[in-house]
């Protein structure tokens, strides 16, 4: 009985170094791979048609009301301290600086990473990966690294587009519906908001946020079982991992941008 | 689908998003002031900066002129040794003194130029003589509590 405990615990921990090691391993080889995604360019256009155009509708929807709630919510707090004014600060710093980047993140990671898990999934079950093999085809090369590069340029266009709808809702909600001077909500903004500690470093973000999600559905896709259950795990694993992985990359990344400031 | 319809769509996305990036740079962030190539420094000393953290804003007038680009401590005079970084477009005569306020009562703290009466300009690297410290609450309160235990002994001394 102990021993049976004992030896799960240990085939899990020799499971998970395993899975870690040939995760790693996997994203070296796509970095390797990467020449034929630039050079034949069109197969990555087709794939940030899959991942970026068509995450649009969600991207926007989302920052809009994320935007509209942060205004309302935000101005209910602020003038209880008289400090309605500086509603445009509230907003914008908490979309450029967190919440564009991790929204979008998590976003992208259930509308774009579980698609991609899916189908290379599906792909790997129905022996297509393992038919370009004998055809002298690199499946990494013709098909995992352009939908790795479609991801990492995807991902800092849509938490730009999140956080600049973002602050529009909040604009919208603050300005045009509370009656907040639009003057002041502009200006306060500009004086608070700085291009490099803050819009730049929600970029590099977004950048490390679309590297993971990316790697993680591309991998669980590339290790799914060849069956219909084994890909609809990994399809969940791809959401569940990715998510936590943004969260905590998210924490650890403010924690070395803004620490030294203010 | 078709290949064109593909590439108009995601050229589309990449210019929404590079526009979306562009608006947060001009409109919610301010480019203008982190250009350094317009600008020069001048330094000013201070015995007390309470809370003044660089980047805070060099206001004139009550207009931003500039920003606080560096705060050290000189070890020679014990004192607080503060760059200011100013706009090249706004030149503030030799004597202007500088000095540490706070914006509202609980707001931040910023640097306040006020500008003499010199016809000579201060250039770059140039050093203001004349400045205010800040206030700091605790002396402020334990000067008026002096004040106050002085004005009861002078008004038990005067006879009935």
């Amino acid at each position: 009985m102990l021993k049976q405990a004992i030896e799960n615990l240990g085939n899990r921990t020799i499971q998970g170094v395993w899975r870690i090691g040939f995760a790693a391993r996997f994203f070296v080889a796509i970095l390797l791979h990467s020449a034929t995604a630039f050079r034949r360019f069109g197969l990555t256009i087709r794939e940030m048609y899959f991942t970026g155009v068509l995450s649009l509708i969600i991207i926007l929807v989302s920052g809009l009301f994320v935007g509209m709630v942060l205004g309302l919510q935000g101005y209910e707090t602020l003038q209880r301290y008289g400090s309605e004014s500086a509603l445009g600060t509230l907003v914008a710093l908490s979309l450029v600086r967190e919440l564009g980047p991790v929204l979008a993140g998590l976003l992208f990671a259930s509308r774009a990473g579980s698609a991609i898990t899916a189908e290379i999934g599906l792909m790997k079950a129905t022996e297509q990966l393992s038919a370009m093999e004998m055809m002298a085809i690199d499946p990494i090369a013709r098909v995992v690294a352009p939908r790795f590069w479609a991801g990492v340029i995807s991902m800092p266009l849509l938490a730009a587009l999140f956080s600049a709808l973002g602050v529009f809702g909040g604009y919208l909600v603050g300005v045009r519906l509370i009656g907040v001077d639009e003057g002041t909500f502009w200006s306060q903004m500009q004086g608070a908001v700085d291009f490099e500690q803050d819009i730049l470093n929600g970029v590099i973000k977004s950048v490390v946020f679309g590297v993971a999600v990316t790697t993680i559905a591309l991998f669980e896709g590339y290790d799914a079982p060849p069956t219909a259950e084994g890909v609809s795990g990994a399809t969940t694993r791809t959401v569940v991992t990715s998510s936590l992985v943004v969260l905590a990359l998210d924490f650890v990344l403010t924690a070395f941008m803004f620490r030294g400031l203010n | 689908m078709n290949r064109t319809v593909l590439d108009l769509w995601v050229g589309l996305f990449v210019i929404a998003g590079v526009g979306a990036l562009l608006f947060l740079a001009l409109k919610v962030g301010s480019m203008s002031t982190v250009n350094s190539t317009d600008s020069y420094e001048v330094v000013a000393d201070f015995q007390n900066i309470g809370g003044l953290k660089p980047r805070a804003p060099v206001k004139s007038a009550g207009v931003v002129v500039g920003r606080v680009a560096d705060i050290r401590f000189d070890n020679g005079k014990y004192e607080a040794v503060v760059t200011l970084r100013l706009d090249k477009r706004y030149a503030f005569p030799k004597d202007t003194s500088a000095s540490i306020m706070t914006s509202g009562l609980l707001g931040e703290q910023y640097v306040g130029l006020e500008p003499g009466g010199d016809s000579v300009m201060l250039k770059n690297k140039d050093r203001i003589l004349i400045t205010q410290d800040a206030v700091v609450l605790e002396n402020l309160i334990g000067q008026f509590l002096y004040g106050k235990a002085q004005e009861g002994k002078a008004q038990e001394g005067v006879p009935k």
